[in-house]
């Protein structure tokens, strides 16, 4: 009787939906539409290569891009272990009882924690206590903490997706327990991690405000030669770049930036093909 | 499987050994999220105790002057969370009904075709750092608003808050989808054996029963949008007020202590020590937001599993 009516309401709705989902894709244009506009004609050879300098046609982003590219490195070195250890112990080791069910909250818990709290501690914890100073060292260990509840959520859900027949084949083979982790769940899950850690790495390497707080150098006109050299990166220096007054500066933001969201892409393409694989893998 | 172990290596205290020290590196790697936590706590803790020493709690909780970087200091934290709140209500005026509608429509409506390529493009909006937001909010948001609202400053609350809400909206798609998606397909099924319609399951039947699952994702929202620090940072201004006029600046708790970080302020002042008494009073905000989603969302799992 009121079908029509009905249909009317819901025909209302999807558009309602579609309109909704306009506003999100609209803004996604007009930001990079925005973005490549203004910083397209910065992006060149020489923008790359070159030092800060206060004249904005002559500044570049050489020691951002190799203090982010080392930065992101040195995090994954320290976070790729520890995150998938941990994931192993919870998914592998650990038994239901109120220890494991107080890590699991805790790193829920502290996935939520803003960044800029992890920039603090960082600050307290590995530029005053331990002495690193503002390095490069002190930086990736704060990045290193603050991406850590990320990989383990997404190395735990990869090891989960191992097929428990798997686990018992190779005990029924006289494999120990770390054996079986080393050569059967760890390769199998392989993939599943690394895309979950390459998203985590590309969180850290968009990161601001913690590096804002450790104090990472802005102007800085020599590449790093060494763990505990100062550093600079990308979105510091684009936002030092956006904080000055000279639209010019503005532009070669938006230059950083064209180079940032670039080297994020590639990462995020090379998570998506290890996605692909993985889901063959286990396909059938 | 703990049997099996035991048998196979009878006897072999070496190699039970090394298992045992196996087991314990991981059982550190599990840790060390806990030692983050302490970390965090001790640290805010300790620089926030000398802090309290000389700014009674009173002043700073209540005060609703924040000028400790002026000659004459006062400590009253009240106009930093003020703009906090005020930008975050913008930022959730946009995300909440916008990821909703957007999770209704993406899990009820949207063909399959348009799903698979929806949802990584929301990832996309996800991914983008925050910088790249502010940059986008100071030098295209705001002109673009002061085209339509003349008395718009160059810094305000309106601009970030607008473009922080894009920002979170992803995240409050997302979760409140996988709450959808979690509805049992019996209550789908026993709504429409009833007779009613589409509009009707859904609004009578799946918000109702993915409620938790929606109340979860708005608050981590909302926690997301407090903590939330390059936007403001660089498009609401750094200027401490109490106002619910979203086209002046503000400065939230966040862009204050980039503030300090920027600034020369010298190590070990009270005014440095700020940055810790305000750090920890967004870690509380912002725990008791994420526990409070936490906790919503796991009374509600139980619901459905149970």
């Amino acid at each position: 009787m009121n079908s029509a009516a009905k249909s009317k309401g819901e025909i209302a709705f999807h558009l309602l939906g579609i309109a909704a989902v306009s506003i999100a894709l609209l803004a996604l244009c007009a930001l990079l539409i925005d973005i490549i506009s203004s910083g397209y004609s910065k992006v060149s050879l020489d923008f790359i290569t070159s030092y800060p300098s206060r004249r904005p046609a002559n500044a570049g982003i050489a020691a951002a891009l190799v203090g982010s590219l080392y930065l992101m490195l040195l995090t994954a070195c320290f976070s790729l272990p520890l995150g998938v250890g941990a994931a192993v112990y919870l998914e592998e080791y650990a038994t239901e009882n109120k220890f494991s069910k107080l890590i699991e909250l805790n790193i829920a818990n502290l996935a939520g924690v803003p960044s800029i709290i992890y920039g603090i501690l960082g600050l307290q914890l590995f530029v005053r206590y331990a002495n690193l100073e503002r390095s490069l060292l002190a930086g990736a260990f704060t990045m290193s903490l603050l991406i850590l509840p990320i990989i383990i959520i997404a190395s735990r859900e990869a090891i989960r997706r191992v097929p428990d027949s798997i686990r018992q084949a190779a005990f029924a083979l006289g494999a120990t327990r770390w054996e079986m982790i080393r050569d059967q769940v760890i390769p199998a899950a392989f993939p599943g991690i690394m895309t979950g850690c390459i998203l985590a790495f590309s969180r850290a390497i968009g990161e601001t405000a913690p590096l804002i707080t450790l104090g990472a150098l802005t102007y800085i006109a020599f590449l790093p030669d060494g763990l505990l050299s100062p550093f600079g990166a990308l979105p510091i220096q684009a936002f030092n770049w956006i904080s000055r007054p000279q639209a010019a500066f503005h532009d070669n933001a938006a230059g950083a930036i064209i180079i940032l969201l670039t080297v994020l892409l590639s990462m995020n393409i090379i998570a998506v093909v290890l996605r692909g694989r993985f889901q063959k893998k286990f396909a059938t | 499987m703990e049997q099996v172990q035991t048998i196979s290596h009878a006897g072999i205290s070496l190699a039970e050994l090394k298992e045992k020290c196996i087991h314990a590196i991981f059982l550190f790697c599990g840790c060390v999220s806990i030692f983050t936590t302490i970390g965090i706590v001790l640290v805010l803790a300790l620089e926030g105790a000398f802090f309290f020493q000389e700014v009674p709690l009173t002043e700073f909780l209540f005060g609703t002057e924040w000028t400790p970087l002026f000659f004459n200091k006062s400590f009253g934290i009240l106009p930093l969370v003020c703009g906090t709140l005020l930008t975050s209500a913008v930022a959730l005026c946009v995300a909440l009904p916008l990821g909703l509608i957007i999770a209704i429509y993406l899990s009820e409506f949207a063909s399959s075709r348009a799903r698979s390529v929806l949802k990584p493009t929301m990832e996309v909006l996800a991914g983008i750092p925050t910088v790249v937001y502010g940059y986008f909010a100071l030098l295209y948001v705001t002109p673009l608003l002061q085209k339509i609202f003349p008395e718009l400053l160059g810094f305000n609350a309106l601009s970030p808050g607008l473009v922080m809400g894009i920002m979170i909206l992803p995240m409050v798609a997302s979760l409140s989808e996988d709450a959808i998606y979690a509805v049992p397909g019996s209550l789908r099924q026993g709504a429409y054996a009833l007779g009613a319609g589409k509009l009707q399951t859904i609004f009578g039947v799946i918000l109702p029963a993915a409620f938790g699952g929606i109340a979860a994702s708005f608050i981590l929202a909302m926690s997301r949008a407090v903590g939330e620090t390059m936007i403001v940072a660089i498009a609401a201004g750094q200027q401490p007020q109490l106002t619910l006029n979203v086209f002046e600046p503000v400065e939230t708790m966040t862009a204050f202590i980039v503030q300090v970080s920027l600034g020369d302020t010298p190590h070990g002042t009270l005014a440095y020590r700020t940055i810790f008494a305000v750090g920890g009073a967004l870690f509380v905000l912002t725990f008791l937001l994420n526990s409070l989603s936490l906790w919503i969302r796991g009374r509600y799992q139980e619901r459905y599993t149970g």
